[in-house]
């Protein structure tokens, strides 16, 4: 490992600790959610019910993704730089692609429970 | 001088050549010696075994001393004021990173025996003397050096001594450069580039010193994998440090300096 990249470093680490700080207000938004949901019995219906075509619930999740996939990625790097004793390179390679994933796969469930029950080129999606 | 006299107080009981190997220290029955197991040899060297004589108010480097004068004078160790000013007498002692000098062996004592071992984190040159050049080279690579704003001034800069800055450089300069930080510290051990907290903590006080016209290249010069960020905030440097300071909060300080050069593009040359 080299000290070469001190302004990639710092971003990185930025984005390690904002994803940190919306992670901690999400969680709590997630559980508090959570726990209102199921009062009446936990079901697909009372879920989806609360998520379809609702776009702050698309917003709220996908940003919960991307905190998800910037905080993790970078927290990976970390660890494999510590633990391994992999080449930068391929650590970098790794994480990002770790990162892409999570955040695709995030984003793309959240969309799922917004979608379902729309629209979508002529039929209803979800059915 | 020894009970025992001459060499006899050395033992040829080496053990294997594990530096953390105090975890099973004999004892000594008769009260009036300690046992003592001194690493001795480079790296792959092994523990020798000594008896010395039990002393009122006796500190680690006195019992260092007495083998060295009694027992064995090829043993190798660094000491220099006995005050603790110099910071050159560090070891481990029963596995923690100590200043030799101000330690007492009655409060170190545990169950009846002293295991000393060179600093960790360092490279060993012979017994318990450890090479400090990259300890102190990275003091130099986080700009470690006062560069003053105004190279010709002729008047004395004014610093109010109740002010923020000047309160958290109180808080930072008496470091005497011992290595006990570099010693304790578990990111050292995970990545051999990080600059450690002694260079960091050093940093810390020349950015808050109003006088210091580096700002910037020592910003850039403490960020990256090398540097503050590198940090996981263990507080093992602060738990074990002998001057009692605090190397993670001025860690901390760094983390939020370069963060905001890093915000406002201010992480340049």
């Amino acid at each position: 490992m080299t000290r070469i990249r001190p302004r990639l470093e710092s971003w990185l680490w930025l984005v390690q600790r904002a994803g940190a700080v919306v992670l901690l207000v999400g969680v709590a938004v997630h559980f508090t959610t959570n726990i209102m949901a199921v009062r009446n019995g936990l079901s697909a219906e009372e879920i989806l019910g609360r998520t379809a075509g609702n776009m702050v619930f698309l917003i709220f999740y996908s940003l919960f993704s991307l905190a998800i996939a910037g905080h993790g990625a970078v927290g990976l790097r970390t660890l494999l730089r510590e633990a391994t004793p992999l080449p930068g390179a391929a650590i970098d390679g790794i994480t990002l692609a770790v990162g892409i994933l999570l955040a695709v796969v995030g984003c793309r469930i959240a969309y799922g429970f917004y979608a379902v029950g729309l629209p979508v080129g002529g039929a209803i999606a979800g059915q | 001088m020894s009970g025992t006299g001459g060499r006899e107080g050395m033992s040829d009981d080496a053990d294997s050549g594990d530096l953390l190997h105090w975890l099973d220290p004999p004892v000594d029955k008769d009260l009036r010696f300690l046992t003592v197991r001194v690493w001795r040899g480079d790296e792959t060297g092994a523990y020798q075994e000594y008896r010395v004589p039990r002393r009122d108010n006796q500190t680690v480097l006195d019992v260092l001393t007495h083998i060295q004068r009694h027992l064995d004078p090829g043993l190798a160790f660094r000491f220099s004021c006995r005050v603790g000013m110099c910071g050159s007498c560090a070891m481990l002692v029963n596995g923690t990173s100590r200043w030799t000098c101000r330690t007492r062996v009655d409060k170190v004592l545990g169950l009846g025996a002293l295991t000393l071992a060179p600093l960790r984190n360092f490279p060993v040159i012979k017994d318990l003397c450890v090479d400090m050049s990259e300890f102190f080279d990275g003091v130099q690579r986080a700009e470690g050096r006062f560069v003053p704003k105004e190279p010709g001034a002729r008047d004395f800069h004014s610093i109010p001594p109740g002010s923020r800055r000047r309160r958290r450089i109180d808080e930072a300069i008496e470091c005497i450069g011992c290595g006990i930080c570099h010693s304790a510290c578990e990111s050292v051990l995970a990545n051999k580039e990080f600059l450690g907290p002694a260079a960091l903590n050093r940093a810390w006080t020349l950015v808050n010193d109003d006088r210091d016209g580096a700002g910037r290249a020592r910003l850039l010069a403490v960020a990256g994998d090398a540097g503050c960020q590198s940090c996981h905030s263990h507080q093992s440097c602060a738990q074990d440090c002998p001057k009692h300071l605090n190397p993670t909060r001025s860690i901390a300080g760094l983390k939020r300096a370069v963060a905001w050069a890093t915000l406002t593009g201010r992480l340049t040359k």
